[in-house]
């Protein structure tokens, strides 16, 4: 049983780590590379303590506003402070912020210890000391065993764990996280996704931790931030996020949704003969050319030979099945039971029913995106 | 794959072993150590001693020179500069000896264009002592293709320095300076030693450039040996030239034993 | 000459792709830039006089003027074409020996036998080992004695001197082509060995052979350690021996052989490149 199954921390000098985290605003953060804007207008507030995942696709700017924080890039506009204290003139040695990177960012000529005590090392703690101290944190990952181990010699998962005491043992105010689990492989990720997440909540230090995997995210963050194109789409917990999507990008991003052309009915929208109320403030409405965005576990389907849908696809997926149905020019995708799915075969006419208490709108796409099963 | 061992054997190992195996004779065929106790005194000493001098000088400065000139061409922005640079390096690293002679001639020699230059700011380094045409010439003519060949050496291993161990420094709190005396020049250290080494044989072996530049004038066991093969040496000790081979055999061997441990650990730690 | 480590060099460069492109840091450190400016200059400086200065020499006569005299007067000086051709002939029957032995031999090792390969890679570090001036120690001892009269010997013996670099650039050429896949499939579609070669190994390796080819010419163009003690007027003998008569011509001839190094090397070097662009699309489509 590794340190973090165990209970309470048995480090003394870990105690005093417990509520150091610091509070992070950023404020209209702007950065632009040549003809791009990597961060445009970017802002969040993280409370002290509190771990955020800066969640996008490719480009959206994430690992920007992270380098930012850390002190790597410079700022064409924005303001980034810790604690109310303005980082602008500070520089990244003196930010006092522990960052794990992507991978292979442990010095190789050193072993597990010396990495995890280097940044005690750069601030002159004595030899003895920092050792001390760096077993320790060895010892909270869980790897007391591997300290004499070179990097080359150690896997991609012990590795980023190094990497991870590495950047504790300066008792930072802030910990950043830039895709640490991407290279690794599944088994292993998940299991580190676990031990980062219990071990954030036992220092209780504030954490930014970027990915572009939404279960990732979702699964680990107290608060997810969506990011596209340099700007913050929505910032609200898992649920909230999942549930209520602010913005058409936020909820085909995170979780899977699928798009269907419907008419207004008043304050209500017509979907497949249903009359349903609409989710949330409805922020469209003067725009009569709207699409529902409807999730697989909106929607329901039964077999009925009369019925407008017919089943095109269909994606085994462990308890659930996944079927694409297709109704007239649509394609929407459907959760059912596995059990139930299985007497279902392709070509079967189906009908189609909302099952959810109220649907998501957005702006209707004129261009036809098929749909990836 | 027979062919290719039967040519090797042939054209390199008997060769090698002939050398080696003629060291040990006399030149009536009998067994000697007397060729090797000759070699290693008096002038032909004189010859191992100047060698290994020039070898070691033309290693580390050109080395220390080639990492700077790496860098700065590594952290350049310009992708036409970093080209350019490559091919010049692979041309300069394969000069052949007689052509570099002559353009430090050219260069540097009595009446060379450089020397004109610096005669008119009254700065002619032949008045002051210096002759293109002695051991030090030697080393600023070696120059010209050690430090190319050491740019070519160490700019893969400086393509292995992450970036993110520097920004992991950083972020801990290391300085500049900081970072370089504990991750960096530890990290690029095994492959400056193996990048001089190199050097080292190079500068060891070579024979065109010092030969055709000193006209045999500097002791050299290279040229040394080349004087053997053209007779102007006292009869009875042709078989010094043998003995003279099979030092150099000895200590190229050495250093190529050094070279493969030296690499092994840059490898380990550079992946 | 720097025999053949320069060839091992380049293997190290070519191996590997480069991380440290453009460092950001130089974005925030201007002082880095500063220093950088200095060292490129004075590099350039120190390597870029002597070659300004071989050129000038060229074209000068003994007053110090300005003339074409030293080159026009190559082609009429006593043992130049005699040379010159001699060393086209050596490159030539080096050349071809290197490919006729190295090309099956490299196929072979590559397909047949990956466990030679470390041999073969210790094979091609001993020429820095036994550099040119011991070899041809060996090689006036050893050799018999009608082989000693043809200039020829020397060619056999630039054939172990062009080893290390032909065997590099071929077999990084057949690493390129996936050779295992390719004979596979051609042996699967009914091909046998020569038709094979022939017609699957040979056109893909075209490139690799070529850039070989030019580097041959180039060592055998420019090798004066062997050639002056085997007693053979070569090109580049005959340049250190006329330069006693006349400087000026000796050092034109000498520029203009780099010249024509630079111009091969450059070939091989834009060859390279396309061919890997070639492969790389090749290798995308599939």
């Amino acid at each position: 049983m590794t340190a973090f199954e165990q209970g309470p921390l048995r480090s003394s000098t870990l105690h005093d780590a417990r509520g150091v985290g610091a509070r992070v605003d950023l404020d209209r953060l702007a950065r632009v590379f040549g003809q791009t804007r990597a961060l445009d207008g970017f802002s969040i507030s993280i409370e002290p303590g509190e771990f955020v995942a800066l969640l996008g696709p490719s480009g959206c700017g994430k690992t920007t506003a992270l380098r930012v924080l850390a002190g790597f890039e410079r700022l064409d506009g924005g303001r980034v402070s810790v604690d109310g204290q303005d980082l602008a003139n500070v520089s990244a040695q003196k930010r006092d912020m522990g960052m794990v990177f992507q991978s292979y960012s442990l010095f190789p000529n050193m072993n597990a210890l010396n990495n995890v005590a280097y940044g005690l090392r750069m601030r002159r703690q004595r030899s003895h000391q920092r050792k001390k101290k760096a077993a320790e944190l060895l010892e909270l990952v869980g790897l007391a065993d591997q300290s004499s181990k070179y990097p080359h010699q150690m896997s991609g998962g012990q590795q980023q764990r190094v990497a991870l005491a590495r950047a504790l043992a300066i008792e930072p105010r802030v910990l950043l996280l830039d895709e640490p689990l991407s290279a690794l492989d599944a088994k292993v990720r998940a299991e580190l996704r676990d031990q980062i997440r219990s071990l954030q909540q036992r220092l209780s230090i504030t954490t930014v931790f970027v990915t572009h995997d939404q279960e990732e995210a979702l699964s680990m963050a107290d608060r997810v931030c969506v990011m596209s194109r340099g700007h913050n789409e929505q910032t609200a917990t898992p649920s909230v996020l999942y549930a209520r999507p602010a913005t058409p990008f936020v909820a085909e991003f995170v979780g899977v949704s699928s798009r269907v052309p419907v008419e207004r009915a008043g304050n209500e929208v017509i979907v497949f003969g249903q009359q349903c109320p609409v989710r949330g403030v409805d922020a469209f409405g003067m725009l009569e050319a709207i699409d529902a965005l409807l999730r697989p576990e909106d929607i329901s389907i039964e077999v009925n030979p009369a019925g407008k849908g017919f089943v095109t696809h269909r994606s085994f997926l462990g308890a659930t099945t996944r079927m694409v149905v297709q109704v007239g020019e649509i394609s929407v995708r459907v959760d059912v039971r596995s059990e139930v799915a299985a007497d279902i075969e392709l070509g079967t006419h189906v009908e189609v029913k909302v099952i959810s208490r109220d649907v998501l709108i957005a702006p209707r796409q004129l261009d036809k995106v098929p749909v990836p099963v | 794959m027979a062919p290719f061992t039967i040519y090797t054997i042939l054209g390199l190992g008997i060769p090698t072993l002939a050398v080696i195996e003629l060291a040990f004779r006399t030149e009536h065929g009998q067994l000697t150590f007397g060729n090797m106790s000759a070699v290693s005194q008096g002038t032909y000493r004189l010859g191992f001693e100047n060698s290994i001098l020039l070898a070691t000088i033309t290693s580390v400065i050109p080395g220390i020179l080639g990492l700077f000139l790496a860098y700065a061409i590594q952290t350049s922005r310009s992708g036409l500069l970093r080209r350019l640079v490559a091919t010049a390096s692979g041309v300069l690293a394969n000069f052949g000896g007689i052509n570099l002679t002559f353009i430090f001639i050219a260069t540097l020699g009595s009446t060379g264009v450089l020397t004109a230059w610096l005669n008119y700011i009254r700065l002619n380094p032949w008045h002051y002592g210096f002759n293109l045409y002695s051991f030090f010439g030697v080393v600023i003519v070696y120059m010209y293709f050690q430090i190319p060949l050491m740019v070519l050496v160490i700019t893969p291993a400086l393509g292995g320095l992450r970036p993110s161990w520097r920004e992991a420094a950083e972020n801990l709190g290391a300085s500049s300076l900081s970072y370089w005396r504990t991750v960096g020049v530890p990290v690029l250290l095994p492959s400056v030693l193996g990048g001089m080494l190199l050097l080292f044989g190079s500068g060891f072996a070579a024979y065109a450039t010092a030969d055709t530049l000193t006209a045999g004038t500097v002791t050299l066991a290279p040229i040394q040996i080349g004087e053997v093969l053209n007779g102007n040496v006292i009869s009875g000790e042709e078989h010094i030239g043998y003995a003279i081979g099979f030092g150099m055999l000895i200590v190229l061997s050495i250093t190529m034993i050094f070279y493969g441990l030296v690499r092994r650990r840059a490898s380990k730690w550079l992946r | 000459m720097a025999s053949m480590i320069p060839e091992i060099a380049i293997e190290e460069t070519q191996g590997d792709i480069p991380q440290l492109t453009g460092d950001p840091q130089s974005r925030r450190r201007p002082r880095l830039r500063y220093w950088r400016g200095v060292v490129l200059f004075l590099a350039g400086v120190y390597f870029l006089i002597p070659l300004y200065a071989g050129l000038r020499f060229s074209f000068q006569n003994d007053a110090g003027q300005f003339s074409f005299y030293a080159v026009e007067a190559i082609p009429s000086q006593t043992g130049f074409t005699a040379a010159f051709f001699l060393s086209l002939r050596l490159a030539a029957v080096t050349t071809v020996l290197t490919m006729v032995l190295m090309v099956p031999t490299a196929t072979y090792v590559h397909l047949k036998l990956p466990k030679m390969r470390r041999v073969l890679d210790f094979v091609t570090i001993l020429p820095i080992v036994i550099p040119p001036i011991v070899l041809i120690l060996g090689i006036l001892d050893a050799a018999p004695r009608w082989l000693k009269a043809s200039p020829y010997l020397l060619s056999l013996v630039y054939v172990i001197l062009a080893l290390p670099f032909v065997y590099r650039s071929l077999d990084s050429g057949l690493t390129a082509i996936d050779l295992k896949t390719l004979v596979e499939a051609s042996r699967s579609l009914g091909g046998r060995w020569i038709s094979t070669l022939w017609h699957v190994i040979l056109p893909n390796l075209r490139a690799a052979m070529l850039s070989a080819t030019v580097l041959t010419i180039a060592l055998v163009l420019g090798e004066f350690t062997m050639a002056s003690l085997d007693l053979w007027t070569t090109l580049p003998v005959w340049i250190y021996q006329f330069s006693q008569l006349d400087a000026h011509i000796a050092t034109a001839v000498s520029m203009l052989s780099l010249i024509g190094t630079w111009v091969l090397l450059t070939v091989i070097v834009s060859v390279d490149r396309s061919q890997s662009r070639r492969t790389r699309r090749r290798t995308g489509i599939l």
